[in-house]
């Protein structure tokens, strides 16, 4: 699968233990990739170290998926925020029935078994 | 002093627009000398363009005022000549293309208005390349439609079809006399895991979709994230399914003529939690179209036209879900109905009867928190309370909305406007309902609501 740059690389930073969020001079906050300041259109946005532990704020289980994930489901999605930015991932080592809004998750890449992808994964602390 | 605008160079945007302070409202006022203004009586209020004064075909549909040192822009109203649309259902071998001729002609045979009158062509149309492999639509929507006129198409999710009608409106401010606008969707002939793949096309492609998100999935979000905050649960989430199936009952149109109960909702098929099959709009094949018209062509025409788009808006928000600053409220749409509000001149109080985009059941609660006809956390209930029912004050989804009239995602937002022009006309199945009702509004909104499209239509009293 062709890389997908910014995304990508920000997933290899997570597997490297480095996460990271892009914030501008006026300390506006953004999720790559943002080669430019949406405001200025400069392009100052710096890479800033991502919470390493974040805050679940909602949360699904999905039992018809999309086809890239037929045989995950069925699956927890959820958002959770890391201070700065939230993001969107699904929920490893917590069963559905025991996920909970506030929760408290780390961030890591998992594989999806369908097809073997990298994905943005929860897990507790 | 008000006089008509020379050809004017119009951006297409909301922001172009005077805002209500400018224009002492956008409902059509005269203004004395002294530069204040006073809004004229409901029903032939608009400053109308005669033959005489209309001159060339480059004169545009608006007029401009001398208000505080500064000439201001009023915008026009909008005659609906016609409408039309085809049942909403499973046509699984029905193309896109056949669709639409059907809604046209329909739509020209309610009007009474020449194909060749047509000036130009907006047609949405979110999936085509996905489920037909059939790309640049714009045209072969116009050959389909019998039209030989410029020909765009509009793609902005499950908003294309409000898209497209609010450039016709605004073509139509600009100059033209007639348009033709609608929308078309192929659904039925993809699996249904093919469809959810295709219907994520209008999530984020790289922080949603990669992480399994669903469009069920995300609408699934922002209902527990609602359920956290304000409460509320999916018994009240049923109570408006089985509203919007009771609604379209007697609606040949509609996809779904069958009765739920709150039992058969919360025991349905569980797509992604709280949501179960019945809280979810149905996969849908279908068109819809309408011809709009000047004001002039409609009266030197002699058409009769006792429905008009008085107020149109458009919004939009952060793309992904997860960057916006709530998941239970829906920017979006609060700008586009205090847009279309404000052209109106008209208030959440002054609205009869609605037609919102429920292709989910939260999604009608979030409309209607939106448009301003509850305050944040309370529209939850409404459908429970009877509040929005046929029998209620502010009746919603009279045409079975997107949950049981169906939902061809891009021919949507002309369906609304189809089924409420028809209320408003008093030719509907359901007119009787709202025998009384002068002022509706459209709710068509794009992904998780990144994009909304907002009218606001009013018949002679």
């Amino acid at each position: 699968m062709t890389r997908d740059a910014g995304f990508d690389d920000f997933l290899d930073a997570v597997e490297a233990g480095e996460p990271y969020y892009l914030e501008s001079p006026d300390g506006e906050t953004y999720l790559p990739p943002r080669p430019y300041d949406p405001a200025t259109g400069r392009a100052d946005l710096t890479e800033q170290p991502l919470p390493e532990v974040g805050e679940l704020l909602t949360h699904t289980t999905t039992q018809i998926p999309a086809p890239q994930f037929d045989d995950d489901a069925p699956y927890v999605t959820a958002v959770a925020s890391f201070g700065p930015v939230s993001l969107t991932g699904q929920l490893q080592q917590i069963p559905s029935d025991a996920v909970e809004i506030g929760q408290r998750v780390t961030l890591g890449v998992g594989r999806s078994a369908t097809h073997d992808e990298r994905v943005l994964v929860f897990s507790p602390p | 002093m008000f006089v008509r605008a020379k050809p004017y160079t119009a951006n297409g945007t909301d922001n172009s627009r005077p805002s209500p302070d400018h224009v002492c409202g956008s409902r059509p006022r005269i203004q004395n000398s002294s530069g204040g203004c006073f809004q004229a009586a409901r029903g032939g209020h608009q400053p109308r363009a005669t033959p005489g004064l209309r001159g060339r075909r480059a004169a545009v549909n608006l007029w401009l005022r001398f208000d505080r040192g500064s000439w201001r822009v009023d915008v026009t109203d909008v005659p609906v000549a016609g409408v039309g649309m085809t049942p909403f259902g499973r046509h699984a071998e029905r193309t896109g293309r056949d669709l639409f001729a059907e809604a046209a002609t329909r739509a020209f045979d309610d009007a009474g208005v020449d194909r060749e009158a047509v000036e130009e062509v907006f047609f949405g149309n979110f999936m085509g390349e996905f489920a037909e492999t059939q790309g640049h639509q714009g045209p072969l929507a116009a050959e389909m439609a019998g039209v030989d006129a410029p020909a765009t198409r509009l793609e902005s999710a499950c908003a294309s079809s409000g898209a497209a009608i609010r450039y016709g409106v605004e073509r139509i401010r600009g100059g033209a006399d007639v348009v033709l606008v609608g929308g078309a969707e192929r659904m039925n002939n993809l699996s249904t895991a093919d469809t959810t793949e295709a219907l994520a096309a209008a999530a984020d492609a790289l922080w949603e979709s990669r992480a399994g998100m669903t469009f069920p999935g995300a609408y699934a979000l922002m209902a527990n994230r609602y359920f956290e905050l304000f409460g509320g649960d999916r018994e009240d989430l049923a109570h408006i399914s089985v509203k919007n199936h009771a609604n379209a009952l007697e609606n040949d149109l509609a996809q779904y003529q069958r009765a739920l109960t709150v039992e058969d909702v919360l025991g349905a098929t569980q797509i992604s939690s709280p949501f179960g099959l019945y809280d979810c709009s149905p996969i849908s094949d279908g068109a819809s179209a309408a011809v709009l018209v000047s004001e002039s062509y409609a009266e030197t025409h002699g058409l009769d036209t006792p429905v008009r788009i008085t107020g149109t808006g458009q919004g939009s928000d952060r793309f992904a879900l997860q960057d916006r600053e709530s998941m239970v409220s829906t920017p979006a749409a609060e700008r586009a109905g205090e847009r279309a509000f404000a052209q109106a001149d008209i208030g959440p109080n002054d609205v009869d009867v609605a037609e919102v985009h429920d292709c989910f059941t939260i999604a009608e609660v979030l409309a209607l928190e939106a448009l301003g006809f509850y305050e944040p956390g309370t529209a939850i209930g409404a459908a429970r309370r009877g509040e929005t029912t046929a029998d209620g004050d502010l009746p919603v989804n009279l045409s079975g909305g997107l949950k049981a009239k169906g939902h061809p995602v891009g021919a949507t937002g002309c369906a609304q406007l189809s089924e409420l022009t028809k209320l408003l006309r008093g030719d509907h199945v359901n007119s009787d309902v709202v025998s009384d009702a002068t002022v509706g509004v459209t709710h068509n909104a794009g992904g998780t609501v990144a994009s909304c499209v907002v009218h606001v239509l009013e018949a002679d009293g």
